[in-house]
């Protein structure tokens, strides 16, 4: 095949050309907006990443321009290659939303609702998710599983609980380092993402596993209960680190650095993996060269009570005659304090 | 000019009649009015001996609530303080060590919990947030102070008093 043909598919109805081999998901992802299936378990950092989650369910309602039939049932679009003249339903079909309110709903059944507690709650993809396309309520009526925390060496901590078995930290685990310590332990209903014996991570890459975790499963122990997400300030930073690209997101409590992150482009997913001395040790202002407020969505809970000041605060002249003249006046202010 | 609205009403000023120069049955009118509310129910309360009962939706002061065994109902998820439009409620949170699970019912709780009372504005929004029933605004009035710093309250003001749970 030569390598300047393009497929052309349409996602709901628009257009786009994209080179063969792309999944519908980065077709719909060229588009942007709305029309972008949400995605729990797809990583495009990742390799072989996606499938399992089935959030990204489309509806193909034509399979290609040489042979125009439906496929047959929805299918997961991180994983299915467009072909040409392919025409995908998303937002516009209404059994792709019923499926997906109902793939919402599976994963919420074991998952513990404990946003008032979680570190994630604010910056959750299942929160988002759950409030787009989930009931209000639930219809589960039986115990829902429970695990212990596990400390996963003493910076990371995992909440098995609050895993939805995305197994992006396996892959983040396989490819970023060179030994995997960690995997998916029992199938099923019992499996769960384990160290074998409790066994520590020490890559200087693991802390990123907290970054790809969507869920709260997978936190950084130093932010434990710091703070919550949207009282915190992000700001973009960087620092000359011999390991990584040193690109971060120092997330500030007044002049605090309560937690180090990479930065996350729109989908959630980090532009460059960060070593675990940028994201742990360095927490101090000195350390960083800061570039600037980050840009958070107006409609993140994040951007919430952060207000800009436009103008720096205006200086004012002392005026030693004034003062003189209220000194009593200060005086009695200072009482009241 | 034509009015606008055509309810302009124009009065012709007559002379007063006899009676009305008389002035008497005006006053007498006047009179019988005010002895009328004599025998009237009375609307007002003698406020320090009697004290008019607060609404059914009254919105006083805060409490921190404790459930069914004592325990402090508050996880300090933040959610309050998000909603206050004042910006009132602060919070520091901690984590629930071994042996205080009779104090605090979630494993973290809030160490320190702050309203300024001089902010708040009594809206309930908070109320509303919360999560985890934990606070009420079913006080009475925020009493007065002498110093501003006395209108920020702690933890020790909020948090409804423990009895004795069994």
């Amino acid at each position: 095949m030569a390598e300047d043909v393009k497929f052309k598919v349409s996602i709901d109805g628009i257009p786009v050309e994209v080179a063969p081999g792309t999944t519908i998901l980065n077709a719909a992802r060229r588009i942007g907006g709305d029309i972008v299936p949400p995605a729990m378990c797809y990583y495009s950092k990742l390799q072989g990443s996606g499938g399992k989650c089935r959030t990204c369910l489309v509806k193909v309602t034509k399979g290609s321009e040489k042979d125009p039939r439906p496929m047959p049932k929805l299918v997961a679009s991180c994983r299915t290659t467009v072909m040409d003249g392919m025409e995908v339903q998303n937002i516009t079909s209404p059994e792709v939303i019923e499926a997906r309110k109902g793939v919402v709903e599976m994963l919420l059944i074991n998952h513990p609702l404990d946003c008032p507690i979680c570190d994630q709650a604010g910056e959750c993809h299942l929160q988002d998710l759950g409030y787009e396309h989930g009931l209000a309520d639930t219809r589960y009526e039986f115990e829902r599983r429970t695990f212990d925390r596990i400390d996963i060496g003493d910076k990371v901590q995992l909440h098995m609980t609050r895993c939805i078995l995305c197994y992006r930290c396996v892959f983040v685990a396989d490819q970023l380092t060179t030994k995997r310590v960690h995997g998916v332990l029992g199938r099923g209903d019992a499996a769960e993402i384990s160290t074998y014996i409790e066994k520590a991570i020490d890559n200087e890459f693991s802390g990123n596993v907290i970054d790809v975790c969507p869920v709260g499963a997978l936190t950084d122990k130093t932010f434990r209960f710091k703070n919550r997400v949207w009282f915190t300030k992000p700001v973009e930073a960087h620092r000359d680190c011999p390991s990584c690209s040193g690109k971060v997101t120092l997330w500030y409590k007044g002049d605090e650095v309560l937690r180090v992150t990479a930065r996350k482009d729109e989908y959630g997913e980090v532009e460059d993996f960060i070593c675990n001395t940028c994201r742990f040790d360095k927490k101090a202002t000195s350390d960083w060269v800061i570039e600037g407020p980050r840009q958070v969505k107006r409609t993140s809970v994040i951007s919430l009570n952060h207000y800009e000041n436009p103008n720096p605060p205006a200086v004012i002249k002392k005026n030693l005659a004034l003062q003189e003249a209220n000194k009593e006046q200060f005086e009695r202010m200072k009482q009241l304090l | 000019m034509q009015s606008l609205s055509n309810r302009k009403k124009v009065l012709e000023q007559k002379p007063m009649n006899f009676w009305e120069r008389m002035y008497l049955p005006a006053i007498g009118r006047g009179l019988a009015i005010t002895i009328r509310h004599f025998f009237k129910p009375k609307v007002t309360y003698k406020y320090p001996e009697e004290q008019r009962p607060y609404s059914k939706n009254f919105r006083g002061m805060h409490s921190l609530k404790r459930d069914e065994e004592g325990r402090e109902r508050c996880t300090a998820c933040g959610l309050c303080a998000l909603s206050c439009p004042a910006e009132a409620i602060t919070m520091i949170s901690a984590e629930r060590q071994k042996g205080e699970e009779n104090l605090y019912r979630e494993e973290k709780y809030a160490a320190v919990y702050e309203i300024n009372m001089l902010r708040c504005i009594f809206c309930g929004l908070c109320e509303e947030a919360c999560p985890k029933e934990a606070i009420f605004l079913d006080g009475s009035h925020v009493p007065p102070e002498q110093l501003r710093k006395d209108f920020i309250y702690g933890k020790d003001k909020l948090v409804e008093p423990r009895f004795d749970y069994k």
